[in-house]
């Protein structure tokens, strides 16, 4: 569906991303780990063609996409970010119907559509949202704002879905519900996902494959179990880790051990 | 982090969404409110004009004297009419223009007489003044030159390398702004010591001297502008919300950019060059329009425009009446109205 070919990135003569390839595959979620400034969000970024790149090549179901324009683009690839400003007050409802804007049929101006509004509430239920719609953006807490973006990406209707850190605002139970709409997404509409994500953990309990970064490059890729050995992560993060079985999915575990609780 | 700043416009908590039926129906009662403004306001003046021959003779749309002397029919025809109008295609292209750089550059505090632009039409106007004189064409182009200059000087100035705070923008303005000020002064000491009165009543915001030539151009940019810039309201929305999600969700963010940049400039250039510096109108109307309806662009753009027009033709006949026979400049009533509340949203932002 999406593939990057030996995709390169630089910018202010440094080299962020480094020949990377890649392709993201119907049903399959993949995670992106790897260490502050690996080039994890700038992949990202790239894929979706916002940042410029170097070499290589991006291709949306094999077309390159610099050839596609910016709403057929967006019907396809949908993004949550980290951050929304707030500046002015939207509602929770019209926050999401945002999402919709690559479907109207006049650039820039238009109203929603019937479907608009049903693909809106659909997906604010999906959230968890729908007795919030009328709320103002602002005055959600950061889970809810967060859940928000999330809803606003899936009422794009795109079948491919770029998370950046999508869980960080949210507690426990909020985490596995989005995970678990991402998840369903990807068996139910054959879409693919793919997720930077600093949550180790998190990563092998959902991800069917494992991106390991470290300065720009890939330097492992595979299942979770291929990717997680202690090995590797203790040469990617310089930290010594501890990895074990779930003690119920029975997939890997990471612990990190710090020096000084060992001593 | 996530920006809580709207509590600067903060709103009832629950509002339906903006339809097409309700942005017609609001704008239409909007267009009754300013026509009926139109109206009234050519009523009042220092000449007191006999009320049902001035009612009758503007039904006929001048074609008809209805009894009123000819003197009292030139007052009403070739002076407040369009005077009036001037008013209405100021006040509703600066409440567009400053609707517009509100939502592109994500503040509410946004202004065209606040970020410098306003200045750097007035310089464009004060070239032609002193050098093309006799050309009067000359003028808007030169304003929109200088506006479209101040403009991408402050867009530029604003953009720090943590992103364009609220604050830098403002304190990019006000560089722009002194430093257009004392380019002013320069070009003032070119110009003969008769007309500095009259100059410095223009720059700040004076209706008086309506130019017949110019009144069509302002009224056809007002228009134009206004059905533009709402044309990409849907964008805006999105903008409004950061480049990069607006981008993510496929708005065209440098083709907006453009349009808005351009737009902007000939509405602040025209009135600019017709009317001088009119504070404040880009920043207290769109404010209201969102008050109250919300922050969809879709409608709150129309309705700044109108609302605009409607706001500069009451504060005129104020600034032409209060102390009649004299006048005022209608940027000094538009300021005094609008100072205090520009430091009520900065300190909520």
């Amino acid at each position: 569906m999406l593939e990057a070919r030996d995709l390169s990135v630089s910018y202010d003569h440094r080299v962020a991303v480094a020949n990377v390839t890649l392709s993201l595959k119907q049903g399959e979620i993949t995670a992106i780990i790897g260490p502050n400034g690996a080039g994890k969000s700038t992949l990202l970024r790239t894929l979706n063609g916002q940042l410029p790149r170097t070499s290589g090549n991006v291709l949306l179901d094999g077309e390159p996409i610099e050839r596609l324009n910016r709403r057929n683009i967006s019907r396809h690839i949908a993004v949550v970010a980290q951050e929304a400003e707030l500046r002015f007050p939207v509602t929770v409802l019209e926050f999401v119907l945002g999402g919709r804007f690559a479907w109207a049929t006049h650039s820039g101006w238009g109203w929603e559509t019937e479907r608009d509004l049903h693909v809106a509430e659909s997906v604010l239920r999906e959230t968890e949202l729908s007795d919030l719609s009328s709320r103002l953006m602002n005055e959600l807490s950061g889970g809810e704002r967060q859940r928000a973006l999330m809803a606003r990406a899936l009422a794009t209707e795109a079948a491919i879905l770029l998370l950046d850190e999508p869980t960080a605002n949210l507690d426990l139970s909020h985490q596995a519900t989005l995970l678990s709409v991402v998840r369903n997404r990807c068996n139910q509409q054959r879409s693919a996902a793919l997720v930077v994500t600093h949550d180790i953990n998190l990563a092998a309990a959902f991800a069917d494959n494992i991106l390991l970064m470290k300065q720009g490059r890939v330097i492992h890729s595979g299942s979770p179990a291929e990717v997680l050995r202690p090995e590797i992560l203790q040469d990617v993060f310089e930290i010594r880790v501890l990895v074990d079985a779930h003690p119920v999915t029975g997939g890997p575990r990471v612990t990190p051990v710090h020096t000084d609780q060992s001593v | 982090m996530i920006t809580t700043a709207s509590e600067a416009v903060a709103s009832p908590a629950r509002r339906k969404r903006v339809t097409l039926r309700k942005t017609i129906v609001t704008c239409a009662v909007m267009a009754a409110a300013l026509l009926l403004a139109i109206v009234l306001m050519s009523l009042l003046g220092s000449e007191q004009l006999p009320v049902r021959a001035s009612l009758c003779a503007l039904a006929s749309f001048g074609t008809s004297t209805c009894g009123l002397t000819q003197d009292q029919f030139d007052i009403l025809f070739q002076i407040r009419l369009p005077r009036i109008l001037l008013a209405a295609a100021v006040g509703g292209s600066l409440a567009t223009a400053g609707a517009g750089y509100q939502a592109l550059l994500r503040n509410p505090l946004a202004e065209p007489y606040l970020l410098g632009i306003s200045n750097g039409a007035a310089v464009g106007t004060m070239i032609a003044l002193v050098f093309f004189g006799a050309m009067e064409w000359t003028r808007p182009i030169l304003a929109f030159t200088g506006a479209l200059a101040a403009t991408l000087a402050v867009y530029r100035l604003a953009r720090g390398r943590a992103g364009a705070t609220p604050e830098r923008l403002i304190l990019a303005g006000v560089i722009v702004t002194t430093f257009l000020s004392s380019v002013i002064v320069f070009v003032t000491v070119l110009m003969d010591a008769t007309r500095i009165r009259s100059f410095t009543f223009w720059l700040l915001g004076d209706l008086s001297g309506t130019s017949k030539a110019l009144l069509p151009v302002a009224i056809t940019i007002a228009i134009a502008g206004a059905l533009a810039l709402t044309l990409n309201a849907r964008s805006l929305n999105l903008l409004m919300l950061g480049e990069r999600d607006a981008f993510d969700l496929g708005v065209e963010v440098g083709r907006v950019r453009i349009v808005v940049f351009v737009v902007a400039s000939l509405l602040v250039g025209s009135s600019v060059a017709a009317s001088g510096s009119v504070g404040y109108v880009g920043l207290v109307i769109p404010h209201l329009a969102r008050l109250s309806l919300g922050s969809d662009n879709r409608i709150s753009i129309p309705a700044a425009a109108l609302g605009g027009a409607l706001f500069v033709i009451v504060a005129d006949t104020v600034a032409r009446t209060v102390i009649a026979p004299r006048e005022l400049p209608v940027g000094a009533i538009t300021a005094l109205i609008g100072a205090p509340l520009f430091i009520y949203l900065l300190r909520r932002v």
